[in-house]
């Protein structure tokens, strides 16, 4: 965690280090590849040059002869004119019989004289305040009887020279500039590219619902595969330790509630047997405290079954009308106790893909809280209605206190109760069960306010199938 | 008008004092002093006479008035000499390319850069040191009066046959240049040598003709004028086209073989200290060496190096080549070679 952040802007990112990195070793490799064709460059005109003078100074010594004991020779025009073949530069000879001057340049000495006829050797000299290269050819001439050693110095100025070096140093290194600037866009392409199944990756789990714990099934490279393995591990053991926590919470649930009853069951005889006023109020304030006890109870249980169905939905066909009736009918009681009446407005068929056990829940927990949120003698109505030909629409309204307008979104927060339910006892879980049914199956709730004020209005709107 | 007297000047010991000689005093020809508004008075030491370039020079200093020029006038072995040993000059002007040449490759020249030796074409300068501003051809010259009979040769072979057959009227009737004595005669012997084999035959015909042997085109050409010759071979074509502009007795031949083509060249010597009034005075110079039809002076133009004779072997290359007949046994060699064939007793 830590270096990864730590740096400059630039090095935080994976592309942008490989690029970087890519460009500095495209830089090494543009300034060694100058340096090396400039140091070739000059290395084959250096080479040229002293081949020229290797040729010049043969084609002199080639030229000498004797006659009559004498030394004789005529400089041919070609190993002087071949000279100006690199550039323009200063010319220096000398021709030494013995170590006399024949002809030539009477001070330029060869530093170093071939040992044997035929020897050749080059040199770089300072001759008149110039870097010279000399090159002396060694020739054995009898003159009469006598053989005589013969040394012919050709030397040149290397001003040609270093122009040809200087002006592909330039060419090379403008190639090099180009070669630098070609591969820092290959290799940004190339960096991009490297890392593309990287973000495609971090995309696919960004896309994931909330609760989609499901391991990912997606061909990954070799680098990414063991943190693929992690993660499906990861995601594996989370969704073990929801589903853990859900089964106690179903079966906590579950034992309270059996006892619960009795205790009611109980408590109603006792109802029966007391005279007193005061003791009969005591009563009826502890069933309905046990009452609201095993409704809180029974949603939690909801709950914790819409969590585990919902991971492997059942897709059944499902009458959304026959399912009102059957909840509506299941709710009669509870609304009879308070006189409140339910009005029920659906006419069948009306199909849709899915669960009848959580969709029953669904509408049972809207439904109840519309019964435990509105006055006495007051009517709910349940109306089902087509939106557009893929949706259908339930709606509950009620005549109660209505939502107060400003938590709208909050209320299907789990155990987040409305800011007006005062006195009335409640879980907070009625709408978030509903609304994780309706998600699960593609649906959504809807909590609006009625027009003429009264009351709320809960929409269950579900695609048809 | 006479080229240097050249002479005297290019023996054989004067050869070597150029190498290795004590400092000798400079025998000038001519000179003069053209006084500036300014201070700044240019040291100009040339082989070209005055009456040549003064037109020139008045030129140069009604465009640049504050500069004085001195000019002095000397043959090319004075002048070669004088720079070689420290003679202090702005510029140096010459004939003799070959010499100028040896200046500038002995480090006796400095370098010149200017938009002006940029536009020259690359035969006519070598390095930034030593740049040429004609290029005169060596033509032969014959007097009508002796021709009269007479067909004009169109090349050196109809020349050599033309001398084959008429022994008589040639007889002790040809000049050339003594090439013992004569720099520029030198010159274009050993590279007219080089380039064809003709030149021997042709050396080898005057010397069994009678040839006369001059020291200057000049001279020549006054010996053509007057009758005396029938035909004069390697004059400097400049001054002989100057001569028959105002001598209807004279004429060029019109060689179409080929032709040898010598670069007047001139170099800013290391010595100098006006070097900013020197590479006005230079650059002036080869702008009117390379405008067409120049109105100052009767020189032709650098383009003369692009007429179809002369494309033959091009103007004579500017480069180390140059050294090899100024050698003293290449010299001796040519000289000997010369004289067998042109001197013949």
């Amino acid at each position: 965690m830590s270096d990864t952040s730590a740096g400059p802007f630039w090095w935080r990112s994976i592309g942008q280090r490989l690029t970087i990195l890519l460009a500095g070793i495209a830089a090494v490799l543009a300034i060694l590849s100058w340096w090396m064709v400039s140091s070739f460059a000059r290395e084959a005109a250096a080479r040229t040059q002293d081949n020229v003078l290797i040729a010049s100074a043969t084609t002199i010594a080639e030229a000498l002869r004797s006659e009559q004991g004498t030394i004789l020779l005529e400089l041919p025009y070609s190993a002087f004119a071949m000279l100006d073949a690199i550039g323009e530069d200063r010319v220096f000879y000398r021709v030494a019989a013995n170590g006399e001057t024949l002809t030539g340049y009477d001070d330029l000495i060869p530093p170093a004289t071939p040992e044997r006829p035929g020897d050749i050797t080059v040199r770089t000299i300072a001759y008149r305040g110039d870097q010279l290269r000399s090159v002396t050819v060694r020739r054995t001439v009898l003159a009469g009887q006598q053989p005589v050693p013969v040394l012919v110095t050709v030397a040149q100025t290397r001003t040609g020279v270093e122009a040809i070096g200087s002006g592909l140093s330039r060419t090379a290194a403008l190639l090099s500039v180009a070669l630098f600037i070609l591969a820092v866009g290959l290799g940004a392409f190339a960096a991009r590219n490297a890392l593309k199944p990287l973000n495609s990756f971090a995309q696919a789990v960004t896309r994931r619902g909330p609760s989609d714990l499901r391991p990912l099934r997606r061909r990954v490279p070799d680098e990414l595969s063991p943190l693929l393995v992690a993660l499906n591990r990861l995601m594996e053991r989370l969704g073990q330790s929801i589903r853990r926590s859900e089964e106690f919470i179903a079966e906590a649930a579950h034992r309270v509630r059996t006892p619960l009853a009795t205790v009611r069951a109980q408590a109603e005889l006792a109802l029966h047997t007391v005279e007193k006023d005061d003791e009969k109020q005591m009563l009826r304030r502890i069933i309905r405290a046990v009452d609201e006890s095993s409704r809180s109870a029974s949603q939690l249980l909801d709950h914790a079954t819409v969590s585990f169905r919902a991971d492997a939905l059942a897709q059944d066909q499902v009458d959304l009308a026959e399912l009102a009736a059957r909840v509506t009918e299941g709710l009669k009681p509870t609304a009879d106790m308070k006189d409140i009446a339910l009005e029920l407005d659906a006419k069948g068929p009306a199909p849709v893909l899915g669960d009848t056990i959580l969709l029953e829940s669904a509408l049972r927990n809207v439904l109840d809280n519309s019964v435990k949120y509105s006055p006495a003698e007051t009517e709910i109505t349940v109306t089902l209605d087509r939106d557009d030909p893929a949706k259908w629409r339930l709606v509950v309204r009620d005549h109660g206190r209505g939502f107060s307008a400003d938590v709208l979104s909050d209320l299907t927060t789990r155990f987040k109760r409305g800011s007006n339910v005062e006195q009335v006892v409640g879980s907070g879980l009625g709408l978030t069960i509903a609304e994780e049914v309706l998600d699960a199956h593609g649906g959504r709730i809807e909590l609006t306010t009625p027009e003429d004020g009264a009351g709320a209005c809960v929409s269950l709107i579900l695609p048809a199938a | 008008m006479c080229l240097p007297d050249l002479a005297r000047r290019l023996s054989a010991a004067l050869w070597l004092s150029i190498l290795t000689g004590p400092l000798a005093a400079l025998e000038l020809e001519d000179q003069r002093l053209y006084p500036g508004t300014g201070d700044t008075v240019v040291k100009v030491i040339s082989t070209g006479d005055l009456d040549v370039f003064e037109p020139f020079i008045l030129q140069f200093q009604a465009e640049n008035p504050t500069i004085g020029i001195d000019y002095s006038v000397t043959s090319s072995a004075e002048l070669h000499t004088a720079i070689r040993q420290g003679g202090v000059y702005d510029v140096a002007m010459s004939s003799a390319m070959d010499l100028q040449f040896q200046l500038a490759n002995d480090g006796a020249a400095q370098a010149y850069d200017s938009a002006v030796t940029e536009a020259l074409p690359s035969w006519a300068r070598w390095r930034n040191q030593v740049f040429a501003f004609t290029a005169e051809p060596a033509v032969a010259v014959i007097s009508r009066e002796r021709f009269a009979s007479l067909d004009r040769p169109k090349t050196r072979q109809e020349l050599i046959a033309l001398l084959r057959q008429n022994p008589e009227a040639f007889e002790n009737t040809i000049g050339t240049y003594d090439v013992r004595t004569s720099g520029l005669g030198y010159l274009f012997a050993t590279q007219e040598a080089r380039n064809s084999d003709t030149f021997w035959r042709l050396s080898e015909l005057m010397g069994r003709r009678g040839t006369e042997l001059y020291c200057c085109s000049g001279q020549m050409i006054d010996a053509v004028a007057s009758g005396r010759l029938s035909l004069a071979y390697n004059v400097l074509g400049s001054y002989a086209a100057e001569r028959i502009a105002r001598d209807d007795r004279l004429e060029i031949l019109d060689l179409q073989d080929y032709a040898t083509v010598m670069l007047r060249t001139a170099l800013i010597p290391a010595t100098a200290t006006e070097i900013e009034g020197a590479g006005l005075f230079l650059d002036r110079l080869l702008q009117e060496g390379m405008r067409e039809n120049s109105t100052i002076w009767a020189l032709p133009p650098l383009s003369a190096a692009e007429t179809p004779e002369a494309r033959a072997y091009g103007p004579i290359r500017l480069g180390p080549a140059l050294l090899v007949y100024l050698d003293k046994l290449n010299r001796d060699a040519f000289l000997r070679a010369w004289s067998d064939a042109m001197v013949q007793q």
